[in-house]
């Protein structure tokens, strides 16, 4: 089967452990105001096999080491969630580190059909970076255009069937850097067994030059990013103990 | 027994029974270290004055406007000038190019007007006496090379397809065996001359003439190094007998090279490894501490620091600064699986924390896998922090050049006192490529005489019609113009290295070379990756010509899109592969001065800007004037695969066919490498 592919990055060393492959998948349902990569919002990209893409990650093998792999990223990866199952297939085949980067926004646990997809998934996928956007219902429609019920219980649904996932948080200043979110998320953080990691990701303004080229606002054009203090803190209060 | 003082304490063997073979002394004396970096001592207060002083002038030279002083009477030999100091209370190992610091040397054998234009360009006047001796008594390399010159050469030396020929200045990269001046002492060394010397009878023909007349050269500027040596106070004469003194006759063999050339690359060759033993043998015998062995390497890398040479401003533009390529080999691994690491190889990279970082000399770590890992994280640490170590593979390097060479510049490798080379310029392949469409007039210079298109080349059949190129057709004609290329280029540096030989003969550095030397032929190529593009494109997509009122074809519209190198895309990759070897099996097909052995290198690591200023646009949509890619880089940009992607399709390149090295220009910002320290 084909996956729509916005692009790919060789020397990934930010999304997982080691160096890793990165696949920039095409297409997101969600439009966070903080999203540096807009140009993967829509349709568009170029169509690949999985066997394609397995083929052109597997020339990096080498620099892959005990702790590198595979990073399946996008826009939304898991909006192609059988693609994803197939790409993994054959890389774990060939004995790769597999990783999604996901907002979990395509798990609908009211849904059989959809728990089924992920449930396949998860015997493919050795890691998850979490995306936890924010803690807070509300305030996470207004940031992403998406409640978060499908993310946390994406992230209960991973830690029940004990799948190792990292919990990451982009702190954009005045949107989710508020200290009373960052203990609620490090309290739902607390109900999950299997978090590994959790990375606080400072929000940067990286992106804008891709909103200037396809010619969309940028939502947070006031905004800056935040600064050490704001990231100490909140890097304090979400790796908790446990996360240092 | 043996022989020497100097030689007392050390592991006797083929090197001490009556050949100079300092390979074998290392290897029966050297003592790996596997260790860490928690020995090494800090600057001393004599070190920090000496070094404060040399911060002063540096300061004081900036300010004047990049050259302090300069010399405009006293012509460079061994011996030309009195011993100069920074602090001669200070220093533990002394000797300067003139009788001051900072002040440049004149050196105007490779060519009076260099000398004289760069004196003029900082306010010096050159005396009158040393222009009318260098032009109507002595006849400079640069005189000589002109008066040879074909007319083809000059046009493609003014076209700029072949650019930075070594006509008018030093060729330099040849490394003189400095360590065998510590090792031997001089006086052995003019005997093992002298005896070689003798051996050279039979029919004098031209060659063997030649020959002999280079060792009497090579043994008077022996004599010299002597003479020069006294000047400082020292007598090197016999094989050294301390750390110092085998630090400072090194140093004194270096030195003599530069007083002696003014080369584009003046580098030194691989000596931690066997200053170590020295170092060794003292801390053994309790004569030095640590501090003091950290001092003196300390003080031998604040010279190499501060050695200068006058140049011209067009000259630094080419390079990009005022480069000396003090190139100093580091580590790596010998053929017998033990590392070459030692003590002293932590001491040299040490000297960026006590000195503070510097571009030179250029510290190159030759990298394995197998190097002790407390090592490799110092190397990384220092890396980090300063940003000043050069790293190479001799994994690649060491199964054909053995445990024992140097880097010469950047990437050129030789082994140390065996192998010399014949070093020049580049032919740059993306104008080859645009002759190729245009029957080698050149798409951006005019003929002074009718106005048109300067034709450099003789007339090939150009591309005609503006139909959207075709692969085929193209590839054949740039073919046929490699050929003639590589052909006007291997002569050109046939008569180059000729002149070389005969006006500016390195007779020091030879001296600390064996008699019987392999001697390399090192061309190099510019506009790889801009060539590859461009052929890519043409295959890919379809270019379409665009031409001027003469009919040369000046520009391109290209529809569609097209792999391009550095995408680890074997599509483009290949045609980069392909490029190299085809031209490179062009240079060997050539007779090669003095049956030297042709290599190749893409390496522009500078002057790439330079070259692209002088290249119209090109079929990839590269436009004129715009910097080519350096080295083996892909074109800027569009590499958009990331790193490895890019990495993958420079090592697509075969090094059998690029042996005088190839380089990848790679930044990347730490936050790059990681989130965490």
């Amino acid at each position: 089967m084909v996956g729509r592919i916005h692009s790919f990055e060789s020397f990934g060393t930010v999304d997982g452990p080691g160096i890793r492959f990165v696949v920039f998948l095409q297409g997101c349902p969600l439009r966070c105001k903080y999203c540096h990569n807009p140009d993967t919002w829509g349709a568009g990209g170029k169509e690949y096999t999985a066997e394609a893409v397995a083929a052109q990650a597997m020339r990096y093998k080498n620099y892959f080491g005990d702790k590198g792999g595979v990073t399946v990223t996008g826009g939304e990866p898991l909006l192609q969630i059988d693609f994803v199952t197939e790409l993994f297939t054959i890389l774990k085949e060939k004995g790769i580190h597999t990783c999604v980067d996901t907002s979990g926004i395509t798990f609908d646990p009211d849904n059989p059909a959809s728990v089924e997809k992920h449930e396949k998934l998860l015997e493919v996928a050795d890691l998850f970076l979490l995306d936890v956007k924010h803690i807070d219902e509300e305030k996470c429609k207004k940031l992403t255009g998406h409640g978060n019920a499908h993310t946390l219980a994406f992230a209960r649904f991973l830690s029940e069937r004990k799948k190792p996932l990292w919990i990451r948080q982009v702190l954009v200043p005045g949107v989710t850097d508020d200290e009373d979110d960052l203990k609620k998320t490090r309290a739902f953080i607390d109900t999950l067994e299997t978090v590994e990691k959790v990375e606080v990701l400072p929000y940067h303004t990286m992106g804008v030059v891709k909103y200037e080229k396809l010619g969309i606002d940028y939502p947070l054009k006031d905004v800056e990013a935040p600064s050490k203090e704001r990231v100490q803190n909140a890097r304090r209060i979400l790796y908790g103990e446990k996360h240092e | 027994m043996m022989q020497y003082k100097g030689w007392e304490g050390f592991v006797p063997g083929k090197w001490c029974d009556d050949e100079v073979n300092v390979r074998d002394f290392i290897q029966r004396n050297y003592t790996p270290y596997e260790g860490d970096a928690s020995f090494l001592a800090p600057a001393t207060e004599e070190t920090k004055k000496l070094w404060d002083i040399v911060c002063d002038l540096s300061k004081k030279e900036r300010e004047a406007g990049g050259v302090l002083n300069a010399d405009t009477k006293i012509v460079s030999t061994l011996t030309s000038h009195g011993a100069g100091y920074l602090d001669k209370d200070l220093e533990k190992i002394v000797g300067l190019q003139t009788d001051e610091p900072f002040k440049r040397a004149l050196q105007p054998f490779g060519g009076i007007r260099m000398s004289e234009g760069a004196l003029e360009m900082y306010g010096y006047k050159l005396d009158p006496d040393v222009k009318e001796i260098f032009t109507k008594y002595r006849k400079t390399h640069n005189e000589g090379v002109f008066d040879v010159y074909t007319p083809e050469m000059r046009a493609a030396r003014s076209a700029h397809i072949l650019t930075g020929l070594p006509d008018a200045y030093g060729r330099g990269r040849i490394i003189g065996d400095y360590r065998r001046v510590a090792l031997y002492g001089v006086d052995y060394l003019i005997q093992k001359k002298e005896e070689d010397k003798l051996s050279m009878n039979g029919d004098m023909t031209p060659d063997k003439v030649r020959n002999r007349e280079e060792v009497a050269d090579q043994i008077k500027a022996l004599k010299a190094l002597k003479e020069m040596a006294a000047i400082y106070g020292c007598d090197i004469s016999k094989p050294a007998e301390t750390a110092q003194q085998a630090i400072q006759a090194l140093y004194f063999g270096y030195l003599a090279a530069v007083k002696d050339q003014n080369g584009a690359a003046m580098s030194i060759g691989r000596n931690t490894t066997f200053l170590d033993i020295y170092i060794e043998r003292d801390l053994k015998k309790g004569l030095i501490t640590e501090e003091q062995a950290q001092e003196f390497i300390d003080h031998f890398v604040m010279k190499l620091r501060i050695v200068k040479f006058m140049r011209t401003k067009e000259y630094n533009e080419l390079f990009s600064g005022d480069p000396t390529w003090v190139t100093e080999s580091i580590g790596g691994m010998g053929v017998d699986g033990r590392s070459l690491v030692t003590k002293t190889s932590f001491r040299i990279l040490h000297t960026l924390d006590n000195l503070g970082p510097a571009p030179e000399p250029n510290l190159t770590v030759l990298w394995s896998k197998k190097l002790p890992v407390a090592f490799k994280r110092y190397c990384a640490d220092i890396s980090i922090r300063t940003s000043s170590i050069q790293y190479e593979s001799d994994d690649l390097m060491r199964p054909e050049m053995g445990d024992d060479y140097a880097i010469a510049c950047c990437v050129s490798c030789m082994k140390v006192g065996k192998d010399m080379q014949f070093f020049g310029a580049r032919a740059n392949l993306a104008k080859c490529l645009l002759y190729a469409i245009n029957g080698g007039k050149d798409e951006l210079m005019k003929d002074k005489k009718t106005g048109k298109p300067m034709q450099v080349s003789p007339e090939f059949m150009p591309i005609f019609g503006d139909d959207a190129l075709d692969y085929d057709e193209v590839v054949a004609k740039f073919e046929n113009m490699m050929t003639w290329l590589a052909d006007l280029y291997v002569n050109t540096l046939n008569l180059i290295h000729y002149m070389h030989d005969k006006y500016s003969y390195e007779a020091l550095e030879m001296a600390l070379h064996d008699t019987k030397v392999r001697r390399f032929f090192a061309t190099g190529i510019a506009g790889l990756s801009c060539a590859a593009d461009s052929l890519s494109a043409i295959k890919y997509a379809k270019v379409y010509p665009i031409r001027n009122e003469d009919g040369i074809v000046v520009d391109y519209r290209i529809e569609g899109d097209y792999p391009k190198y550095g995408n680890n895309d074997d599509r483009a990759d290949e045609i980069a592969v392909w490029i190299l070897k085809t031209f490179m099996k062009k240079v060997k097909s050539h007779y090669t001065y003095r049956d030297s052995v042709p290599t190749t290198s893409i390496l522009t690591i500078t002057s790439n800007v330079v070259y692209g200023k002088k290249t119209g646009n090109t079929p990839d949509g590269r436009r004129g004037g715009t910097p080519l890619a350096p080295g083996a880089n892909p074109m800027h940009g569009r590499d958009s695969n990331g790193a490895l992607a890019s990495l993958e399709s420079v090592a697509k390149l075969p090094y059998e066919y690029s042996r005088d090295g190839i380089s990848n220009t790679f930044s990347i910002t730490p936050s790059s490498l990681g989130k965490e320290d």
